[in-house]
């Protein structure tokens, strides 16, 4: 096996740190907010609002679950259209109250079914890639585990996307790209070491500004410490981009991604 | 039974003239909705089978011509190619063979054109480049497209055709979504026009970024269109899926497409969309004079 299919499965542990673990351990006081006000409620994202050292902020993520009944009610954590336009609707309502965001990513990506495509799974992508585009509030995006294609950058058109060490992000798994390229899923391992989803290969690459270290002395780093860490850098980058003057902010987000 | 007994001729090698009557390359071709043979001049310049109805997909530079004013094509960026960002083997080599084959640079033209006499910012991508794939040079030129459309005051006609991302460039792919939408909304936020014309097939990153933004989004006949590949989709629920899923008629439907108009009467629909979203500054420019 490859390295990189190594972190691949690392990745996509259930006991990584999740969602839930961010809402009741670094998030102070977190208040979910449901629906998208447009269809239903799409549980493979949490959304809310809550405070981080004392700032209100929104924040929003995928749940994968941690059994097997929460893990269906919460498709694995990949959101349907609705898990995007209720996304959206809170990034819009942090825009309208000036509160920063901050998007914790852990999906194999956008669900790919016949309900999702019917209420439009491509339209909700770019609708978020459009208005997430000129938010005038800051947009911190976390990859906690698998960043899985579209279905992930839909929540990381950001200031700063950050990665965890164990996590990767792609356009497509390391299975579906060998079955397209190779017409072979059995590749996998070969893949994913061709296609740098690495948070060390990304951050080289330019497409992520910080990786979150996972291990010390390769010793896996506590829980709750890590969420302490990461708490304690999510507060220094808000406040270094709630000092920038909005035109700024906007400016530096298009050059982000203008340069791919 | 004969099943074991010994056929009672031989075979002989058949020769040139014992074939039957022949017919030239490029003669006839299989229409690949209704799977008859068609007379190729009878597909006219619209390319429509007469036979089901059903439109070919056409070449970039056959769209160019059945779609701008004649003359009226100015080209840009002609020269941004991919710098295969990922060093994936052997890549360079397809996209000089795919070069060749379809005397394009990369899976998507774009440039300035009269369209009925009307100024536009115009992009025509081509599934015969790599299925329309989007990678760094796609995203480089539609960026630039609307940034350039932005400058001049021109409005953008965009003509979708993609299998999604562009595989061997990998995360340099779906930033190009990122990119392209935000070039999009900048355009938007001038209070230009910008009009998507999806046409098959139409899915992945692409339909999940630029295709979906639209402020009017029409479609070609029974043009797929989607996020998700139909493949993709039946193996996730195991079970298969109904001929007309993610046809264009489907997506209507379902409320995101604003109208599907046929090859023949396009030119004359988009002009028609342009000039009255052009209107008041034409009319501005009027009494000016």
């Amino acid at each position: 096996m490859s390295k990189a299919m190594d972190i691949v499965n690392q990745a996509r542990k259930t006991d990584r740190l999740s969602m839930k673990d961010i809402t009741t351990g670094l998030v102070e006081g977190f208040i979910e907010l449901h629906g998208d006000r447009l269809y239903k409620d799409d549980e493979a994202i949490i959304g809310g609002i809550g405070r981080i050292n004392g700032m209100p902020v929104t924040v929003i993520g995928n749940e994968k679950g941690k059994d097997v009944n929460e893990s269906v009610r919460r498709n694995f954590g990949s959101p349907h259209p609705e898990g995007y336009r209720k996304s959206l609707r809170l990034m819009k309502q942090a825009e309208k109250f000036d509160r920063p965001i901050v998007n914790f990513i852990n999906t194999s990506g956008a669900y790919c079914g016949v309900e999702a495509e019917e209420r439009g799974q491509g339209e909700a992508i770019a609708h978020n890639l459009f208005e997430m585009s000129s938010l005038s509030v800051p947009v911190l995006s976390i990859i906690m585990g698998e960043g899985g294609s579209g279905g992930a950058l839909a929540l990381a058109l950001a200031d700063e996307v950050w990665m965890m060490e164990f996590s990767i992000y792609s356009i497509l798994s390391p299975e579906g790209f060998a079955s397209i390229l190779w017409k072979d899923a059995k590749r996998s391992s070969e893949a994913a070491g061709l296609m740098k989803l690495t948070s060390y290969d990304l951050k080289e690459l330019g497409i992520v500004e910080k990786v979150i270290n996972e291990k010390n002395k390769n010793q896996w780093i506590d829980k709750q410490l890590l969420m302490k860490q990461i708490k304690n850098d999510i507060t220094e980058k808000l406040n270094d981009l709630k000092a920038l003057p909005v035109e700024e902010l906007l400016e530096n987000r298009y050059q982000r991604f203008r340069h791919f | 039974m004969r099943l074991f007994k010994k056929r009672p001729y031989i075979s002989l090698q058949k020769t040139e003239a014992q074939n039957g009557p022949q017919v030239p390359d490029g003669m006839f071709e299989k229409c690949p909705n209704c799977q008859k043979p068609i007379y190729v001049k009878s597909l006219g310049k619209a390319r429509r089978c007469p036979n089901c109805q059903y439109t070919f997909r056409i070449s970039a530079q056959e769209r160019l011509a059945i779609t701008v004013d004649t003359y009226s094509f100015n080209e840009w960026d002609e020269e941004v190619t991919t710098d295969n960002p990922l060093e994936f083997p052997d890549y360079e080599n397809k996209i000089v063979k795919t070069q060749i084959r379809t005397g394009l640079r990369e899976a998507v033209m774009t440039g300035e054109a009269r369209i009925g006499g009307h100024e536009t910012a115009i992009g025509i991508m081509d599934s015969h480049f790599i299925m329309g794939s989007m990678g760094q040079a796609v995203g480089e030129k539609i960026t630039r497209l609307f940034e350039r459309a932005a400058e001049k005051d021109l409005p953008v006609v965009l003509f979708t055709a993609s299998g999604g991302a562009r595989m061997q460039e990998g995360i340099f792919s779906l930033m190009q979504m990122a990119k392209t939408s935000a070039a999009i909304k900048r355009f938007s936020d001038k209070g230009l026009f910008y009009l998507t014309i999806l046409t098959d097939p139409t899915t992945g990153g692409v339909t999940a970024s630029f295709a979906m933004e639209g402020d009017i989004i029409l479609a070609e006949p029974g043009a797929l269109v989607g996020f998700a590949g139909k493949r993709v989709i039946e193996q996730t629920i195991k079970a298969s899926l109904p001929d007309d899923f993610q046809l264009a008629e489907t997506v209507m439907k379902n409320g995101f497409i604003d109208q599907i108009i046929e090859r023949e009467k396009l030119k004359q629909v988009i002009a028609e969309l342009i000039a009255m979203h052009t209107y008041p500054k034409e009319k501005e420019g009027d009494l000016d004079e």
